[in-house]
């Protein structure tokens, strides 16, 4: 079975490889750019632990092939981070809001989160929680990751930042 | 879980990915969004040798008004359905059910053909579209056809698809701007498959039901069309005898199996309850 020569840009940085056609696309990032934040939980496309963003959709790596994302743009929790180094505003808000605890769910969590900030600035509860309903948290019981996303949906908009009431 | 080996190939136009498909032969599979192949893949209980995405291929995306009918491109997404005002203006249908399949990451990837081409009874596109009396426009190695929904599904993941044949494009006839409709759908959790559901689309004239039509998802070996128990509510004013006439009617054609989602029993009578809720909330709806 002949190898497909792929090029795309992850996390800003070009990159060119050579994969079988069966390479999932969590383990080619995993494995092959050995950046390993993005998570594989369950492996059936059920807990979005394995989420990345690819050309402005959050898709599960580990139900897509490397060679679909050929010519995309990914972006994983590596690459989240202010360009100085600083949290971005999601990361601030899981560590200001306590959204994670053993933080397995998280870099998902926060892919999915930017994706649905990008489309809805100001989403209420309920939008979040129906916009993270793919997702899953074994840790926070969603309460903190909810406020995390409030948190930064304030910080980026510039508007007061309301805890909602539980 | 790692798939089988496979080749892969991308051709950017219909006539390629037909070409190919009739050279690869047999042990070749078409690949749309992956959301209902990789999964099977992984687990083995597919091994393609080839994969002909069809990503590649510009024109089979798409929604537009022609004529009478609603045209979606069979590489559309989940997402793109929910997204469009105007599918939302004339068939405000199609994203009620697409937001009920699976997630949000999955709605971006899993697209309209590969969820009505499928085949599996789980998929939630197929009843819908038997209700809306949809048609299906394929092209194979000897040209196009279409095929009506209602005549498409024959088995649990057998169509009337023969192999070499791209499902390119659904023509929906757009209902009566006054009609009433709801897609009404029990799972277990986000991202579950349908206990049982229904679909129905419905229009009524001076407190009548003027016509009706009724899909059923996952009760059967197929998607079902409830011709009968719609058929009973045609004339009436949708009272409770109508109602629970028809309930049993779309009840008694269904086959559900036992499965970790219930047994049979069960599912049949929850088909019956999805059709009286989606019955209210499309008479709710309906104008007229
Ligand atoms: C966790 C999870 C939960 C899900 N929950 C639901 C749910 O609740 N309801 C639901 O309806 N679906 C559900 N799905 C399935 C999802 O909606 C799929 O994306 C969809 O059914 C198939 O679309 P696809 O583009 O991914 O097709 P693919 O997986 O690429 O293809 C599916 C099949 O159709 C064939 N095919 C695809 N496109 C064409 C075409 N244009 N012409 C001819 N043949 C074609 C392929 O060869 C393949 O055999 C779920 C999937 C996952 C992973
Ligand atoms: S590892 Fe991909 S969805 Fe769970
Ligand atoms: S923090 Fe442990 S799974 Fe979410």
């Amino acid at each position: 079975m002949a190898k497909s020569h792929i090029e795309l840009t992850i996390n800003g940085r070009k990159v060119e490889a050579l994969v079988e056609p069966r390479t999932l696309l969590i383990h080619f990032l995993r494995e092959q750019q050995n950046l390993t934040g993005a998570h594989i939980g369950c492996d059936t496309g059920h807990c979005g632990a394995c989420t990345v963003e690819m050309d402005d959709m959050s898709v599960k790596s580990c139900m897509t092939f490397a060679v679909q994302a050929n010519g995309a743009n990914i972006t994983t929790i590596e690459g989240m981070a202010n360009p100085d180094g600083t949290l971005s505003a999601l990361q601030e808000g899981f560590r200001m809001m306590h959204g994670l605890q053993c933080g397995f769910c998280t870099p998902g969590m926060i892919l999915r989160a930017h994706r649905l900030l990008q489309e809805n600035p100001a989403p209420t509860e309920d939008e979040i929680r129906n916009g993270i309903a793919g997702n899953l948290c074994r840790c926070t019981g969603y309460v903190n990751i909810v406020k995390a996303i409030q948190y930064a949906a304030a910080k980026i908009n510039g508007t007061p930042f309301q805890e909602a009431a539980e | 879980m790692i798939p089988g080996t496979f080749d892969y190939h991308r051709p950017a136009s219909v006539e390629d990915a037909v070409a190919l498909l009739a050279r690869l032969g047999e042990e070749a599979n078409i690949l749309a969004g992956g959301h209902s192949l990789i999964p099977l893949m992984k687990t083995r209980l597919a091994s393609p040798e080839h994969l002909v995405d069809l990503s590649g291929i510009g024109n089979l995306k798409g929604i537009s008004v022609t004529g009478n009918d609603v045209v979606i491109g069979a590489m559309t997404t989940q997402f793109e359905l929910i997204s469009s005002e105007e599918l939302g203006r004339h068939l405000p249908i199609i994203a009620e059910t697409s937001r009920l399949i699976a997630d949000p990451q999955i709605r971006y990837k899993g697209t309209f053909g590969g969820n009505v081409a499928n085949g599996d009874p789980g998929n939630d596109m197929p009843a819908l579209m038997m209700c809306l009396g949809a048609t299906y426009a394929v092209t194979g190695p000897d040209g196009s056809r279409d095929i009506a929904a209602r005549d498409f599904y024959q088995g649990a993941y057998f169509t009337a698809l023969v192999h070499g044949e791209i499902l390119t494009a659904v023509r929906i006839p757009i209902p009566s701007p006054d009609h009433g409709y709801a897609y009404e759908k029990l799972k277990r959790k986000v991202g579950d498959y349908a206990t049982a559901a229904a679909a129905v689309v419905i229009t009524m004239a001076g407190g009548k039901c003027t016509s009706a039509s009724i899909g059923l998802t996952n009760v059967s070996e197929t998607p079902l069309w409830a011709s009968d128990a719609a058929a009973l509510l045609v004339g009436t004013s949708l009272d409770k005898v109508s109602v629970d006439a028809a309930v049993a009617a779309a009840e008694a054609i269904t086959q559900p199996a036992s499965d970790m989602r219930g047994p049979a029993e069960y599912r049949t009578k929850m088909a019956g309850v999805m059709v009286r809720r989606a019955l209210e909330r499309a008479q709710s709806r309906a104008k007229g």
